[in-house]
């Protein structure tokens, strides 16, 4: 289990003052203008080095990320853009950062944008979380008061802006390109790649685009080096990580915990365990609503990192733990998420747009039971129409759930029809 | 994706008071010159906020004339974001989410809630005090189940203490944001797990 003195988000409840001088004591912006100081190369070179892969569901090495971007100017600004659209089913844990840890995103920011050689850094807040944009803006003006942003920040040499930007309840605005979109004052559509956004993103200009976690990680990285990070977790998998644990547990709840960490043992360490014991859990999406769900028995022992999950047919994706004891009908739970994704869809790609309302009208039969048994194939048929198919990831997102419902509670389903016929599936035939 | 439409009943003109126009030149200023446009959700929001939580057709045309925008640019923009109420709302505006982790956690009870202290979703009550809605994932899942009036989330409900809420924002009385039991904010009840050894000295903190 990971000791206090590893944990990155040392005021993730809000326990103590969020203010800029607190944070400070917890040892944000200690040396920030000598991490900068050992230059581009050596940043970009430690990130790497510590196998940080991005928080934001994806897990794409963020070093090598930030190294796509171009050494030297063309004329064009470069641009830091932050991720904190914080949408996907099951994950709050960017919330907590921006509300109870801001300093360290902000300096993040400051870091992350010197090894890209971007001057400006926008954070992109999803609109309904007001308070938390707030508390947001208070530090970052704390932080420009204190001389940290803005001209010379921190003493740096560096001269660094950074704004707070929000949208409006659009979950496809996560998705990077369209919130680059809805940055520029448009509908939130992504766009086709390439070009990707660190040729030709934000205003036409070089742009990365980070999570809030992945981005506030990163100062306490190089102050304890990438090594420190490495040594945690495994292989390919390193680090710390903040978990979201919600559903069907005795103590829901945030906890950082190191990568790695058995399921069973995240749950009964932090979360109380299963409402009504291990033995009455079903089933749990590991990583947000998007990843397929996993039953009982793959939970029993699997690690919840990338490769791991990955290797059960599923994602550490946010590491948003959805869990479900027995008594959940475990249809409806993914009908309700087939209905989300319908009403997410952007409406630019027709496999999407159509197949979303597909999705969601033949699981709300499934709920029911009004359905032939053939119809479940048929299903699966359509999620693989989708999946693949669209400019961006909503689409897989969208027909993933639905396909591990049917892996693994295909039975389930079958009963319901029968059920709903009086009888069994044979004698329905 | 949903079908949303302009309100029928729409009033004559919107315009920014004088302290919302200075507010918004500095959002403006945010942004390189040339592309003002990015500041339209930010403007679109505060003339909802001006306008009792509903954003006329006016005030759509208003922000795209200020941000010297083609109006149906702006028209997209407004009904795209489903955060933009193209009709009017209640004063105390409910946003239930009604996403599968707050469901398996008693979103449904939330609803009946609703039902019988408001009325039927999407219309607004008598008194004009309220309106609910049914939303999607409002990322507080591990305080679950959780509602958004207005600007607050008021989360770890069920519908004995979310009819207390509802019946004290009735009331005209003083409520409490946030876990409406005995938790801080995300830690787990009855007790850490983690961070019990940081916040003691000035100099704790994982360096």
């Amino acid at each position: 289990m990971l000791e206090d003195k590893d944990r990155i988000f040392t005021n993730l409840y809000g326990l103590q003052d969020w203010r800029l001088k607190a944070a400070q004591s917890r040892g944000d912006w200690d040396g920030t203008a000598e991490i900068i100081a050992k230059g581009r190369d050596w940043i970009l070179d430690e990130m790497k080095k510590s196998g940080l892969r991005g928080r934001g569901g994806a897990g794409f090495p963020t070093g090598l990320k930030w190294s796509f971007m171009p050494k030297e100017s063309d004329g064009r600004p470069h641009y830091l853009v932050v991720n904190a659209d914080e949408s996907e089913p099951g994950t709050c844990k960017d919330r907590d950062i921006m509300r109870h840890d801001p300093q360290k995103l902000i300096e993040g920011c400051l870091i992350a944008s010197f090894a890209m050689g971007a001057h400006a850094c926008y954070i992109y807040v999803r609109g309904e979380f007001i308070r938390e944009r707030e508390q947001l803006q208070a530090a970052v003006d704390e932080a420009y008061e204190a001389g940290l942003i803005g001209k010379n920040a921190a003493g740096s040499g560096w001269d660094f802006d950074l704004y707070v930007h929000h949208g409006a309840g659009a979950y496809i605005c996560g998705e990077e390109t369209a919130l680059l979109e809805s940055l520029e004052g448009k509908k939130g559509m992504p766009r086709l790649k390439p070009p990707f956004p660190a040729n030709v993103g934000l205003y036409g200009a070089p742009t990365t685009v980070n999570n809030v976690e992945s981005i506030a990680v990163a100062p306490t990285i190089l102050r304890r080096g990438a090594s420190w990070f490495a040594g945690l977790g495994r292989p390919n998998n390193t680090g710390t990580k903040l978990f979201c644990i919600s559903g069907h547990v005795n103590r829901p709840c945030n906890v950082e915990e190191e990568m790695g960490i058995p399921l069973k043992e995240l749950l009964e360490k932090h979360a109380g365990g299963v409402r009504g014991g291990w033995d009455n859990l079903l089933a749990v999406i590991p990583g947000g609503s998007s990843v397929p769900l996993i039953p009982k028995s793959v939970c029993d022992d699997v690690l919840m990192d990338f490769d791991s999950l990955k290797a059960v047919q599923t994602g550490l994706g946010t590491a948003a733990v959805i869990v479900m004891d027995k008594s959940t009908d475990i249809i409806k739970a993914i009908a309700r998420l087939s209905a989300f994704y319908k009403h997410e869809s952007c409406g630019q790609c027709t496999p999407c747009r159509e197949g979303t309302g597909w999705m969601w009208r033949v699981m709300e039969r499934l709920v029911s039971g009004e359905a032939e048994v053939e119809e479940i194939d048929m299903l699966l048929d359509v999620t693989k129409r989708v999946e693949g198919h669209t400019i961006c990831a909503l689409g897989d997102a969208a027909a993933w759930p639905v396909q591990g419902l049917i892996r693994h509670f295909r039975g389930t389903i079958e009963e319901r029809i029968a059920a709903r016929r009086g009888g069994s599936l044979a004698a329905a035939e | 994706m949903s079908v949303r439409r302009l309100d029928p009943n729409q009033p004559e003109s919107f315009a920014f008071t004088a302290e919302n126009i200075e507010w918004a030149k500095g959002q403006i200023a945010k942004y390189p010159e040339g592309k003002q446009a990015s500041a339209i959700i930010p403007l679109l929001w505060r003339a909802q906020e001006q306008h009792d939580g509903w954003l006329p057709e006016p005030a759509i045309r208003y922000v795209a004339e200020m941000l010297d925008m083609e109006y149906i640019r702006a028209l997209e923009v407004a009904t795209f974001y489903t955060m933009f109420n193209l009709s009017p709302v209640g004063e105390h505006y409910v946003q239930l989410c009604g996403t599968t982790p707050c469901w398996l956690r008693g979103a449904d009870e939330l609803k009946e809630v609703c039902r019988k202290h408001i009325g039927p979703e999407g219309t607004v009550s008598a008194d004009g005090k309220f309106s609910w809605l049914e939303v999607e994932c409002l990322g507080a899942c591990v305080n679950a189940p959780m509602v958004q009036i207005n600007a607050d989330f008021f989360e770890d409900l069920d519908a004995a203490s979310f009819e207390r809420v509802l019946n004290d924002l009735r009331a005209g009385k003083d409520v409490k944001p946030g876990p409406q039991n005995e938790r801080h904010a995300s830690e787990p009840a009855g007790g850490l797990t983690s961070l019990t050894t940081v916040g003691q000295s000035e100099t704790g903190g994982g360096n």
